[in-house]
């Protein structure tokens, strides 16, 4: 099957990769900069703030695709607002939302985590060589950059991986919003077992790549 | 020459209610060399941090570039920007020995300086190790790099705190020559926190004594370690402080 290059499956690879993909840009988008923040700066309710984090970063997906899933129905919050922003249940848009979710804390908590092991007087320093504070917390991240990447990748893993949002507001519709994990879960459920290995070692293979080419973007870093 | 290039009045440095610096005043002059000596903690380093307007007053003015600034009155990116520092322990980034000395001008939007970054780097004798990553240089070849940094931003006051503690005889000289020809051929006013007084002898114009956050005597550098005023500087001079 993997050998005749079936356009169901191609589509279902694609849809796995795009919907986390998109997920996964956005979540860098919040995280890192929502990390950089918790781990520099030093505000009332921090501690506080870390535990939420915390707590965020084991999420059940499940839990959180039950969240997205009462808010995107049509009677929910969001649903009720007919928005053309607010995605609609069972549509890919919906199934980013939840990744989004889901992976934002990760980033953000381990993004937090990097930071705050750089140096504590980088900051005085590059201050005194004339940084703004922006410049300054962009230093500290760059500085931070291979413990960043670790964050993006854990972002990535968790939510390549997870079934549970997915199936609750993607619903595996086939051909809509079928992604690996859900086809796996369905063809295992159908007893078509070689069809969810052949799944399964689709999925492992495209992690593992994505992991190689994030290597690739902490570059020397690992070295030194 | 004996235009100031800072004027404090008044300064009070506490944190939480522990008050470390008590300065009534002191005027440093453009182009000079000052060494400010005296035991740990005894707000060295404090008072050159409110040089470089990393930290502010808790009361009192620093008059700097014909500016008041206090506790209300931040000076503005460009005034901060005309004084950098050169601490005790450097802290260089990620990056090559190059892009260390190219930092400060890269934060100050200046990307075409190549030709100043060879001569910076040959000036302080890393010329060979521009590529090397930073993080792998010796402390004395550290130390270097930082004050490579700071002195290609030309800044008008260059503020060393301990630069060369720990280091060996060769790169104490090296970053002592440094400084020095920076004075004399810049005209850079150079503010020098040193526990060596031997160093306070060989570089400054004037020395300052402070004792538990304040200034116990500043005078010109022959008088203070031939002929001090107050007993305590006599004291400290000669090895012999008790606190």
């Amino acid at each position: 099957m993997i050998v005749s290059r079936d356009p169901q499956l191609t589509e279902i690879v694609l849809l796995s990769l795009q919907v986390s993909g998109i997920a996964l840009l956005f979540s860098t988008l919040i995280g890192v900069p929502l990390g950089a923040l918790m781990g520099l700066s030093r505000f009332a309710g921090r501690r506080f703030a870390i535990v939420l984090l915390y707590t965020g970063m084991g999420f059940p997906p499940v839990v959180v695709g039950l969240f997205v899933y009462l808010m995107l129905s049509r009677s929910g919050p969001l649903g009720s607002l007919h928005a053309a922003w607010i995605p609609a249940l069972f549509t890919p848009g919906a199934m980013v939302l939840a990744q989004i979710i889901i992976a934002v804390p990760l980033v953000a908590g381990f993004t937090m985590a990097a930071v705050m092991g750089v140096d504590r007087n980088l900051r005085q320093q590059v201050e005194s060589l004339g940084a703004t504070s922006w410049q300054s917390a962009m230093a500290a991240i760059t500085e931070a950059r291979a413990g960043v990447i670790v964050a993006i990748i854990a972002g990535f893993g968790g939510i390549i991986s997870e079934v549970g949002a997915v199936m609750m507001v993607g619903g595996n519709i086939e051909g809509k919003t079928r992604v690996l994990t859900t086809a796996i879960v369905l063809e295992t459920r159908k007893g078509e077992f070689d069809l969810a290995i052949a799944l399964g070692v689709i999925l492992l293979s495209l992690t593992f790549l994505s992991n190689v080419v994030m290597l690739r973007l902490q570059g020397g870093t690992i070295d030194d | 020459m004996s235009e100031t290039l800072y004027e404090l009045r008044g300064i009070t440095k506490k944190y939480d209610k522990r008050s470390v610096l008590r300065v009534d005043e002191l005027d440093i002059e453009r182009g000079e060399i000052l060494a400010l000596v005296g035991p740990s903690g005894a707000g060295k380093s404090t008072l050159l941090r409110l040089l470089n307007f990393l930290e502010t007053p808790s009361s009192g003015s620093i008059r700097f570039h014909g500016e008041i600034f206090d506790a209300a009155r931040q000076p503005s990116l460009d005034i901060r920007r005309r004084v950098t520092t050169v601490f005790q322990r450097p802290v260089l980034l990620r990056r090559s020995v190059r892009a260390n000395v190219a930092y400060g001008l890269r934060l100050r939007g200046e990307r075409d300086a190549d030709a100043r970054i060879d001569e910076t780097l040959a000036q302080v004798g890393l010329a060979e190790m521009a590529h090397q990553p930073a993080r792998t240089l010796s402390g004395g070849e550290a130390q270097r790099v930082a004050l490579a940094r700071a002195m290609i931003l030309r800044p008008d006051a260059l503020l060393l705190d301990e630069p060369s503690a720990n280091l060996d005889p060769y790169n104490v000289g090296l970053i002592e020559s440094i400084a020095s020809d920076l004075n004399q051929e810049q005209g850079t006013t150079i503010v020098l926190v040193t526990h060596n007084i031997f160093q306070a002898r060989r570089l400054a114009h004037r020395v300052a004594l402070l004792l538990e956050g304040r200034i116990i005597e500043v005078a010109d550098v022959e008088r203070f370690f031939t002929a001090p005023s107050d007993p305590r500087t006599r004291a400290f001079t000669r090895g012999e402080m008790i606190y």
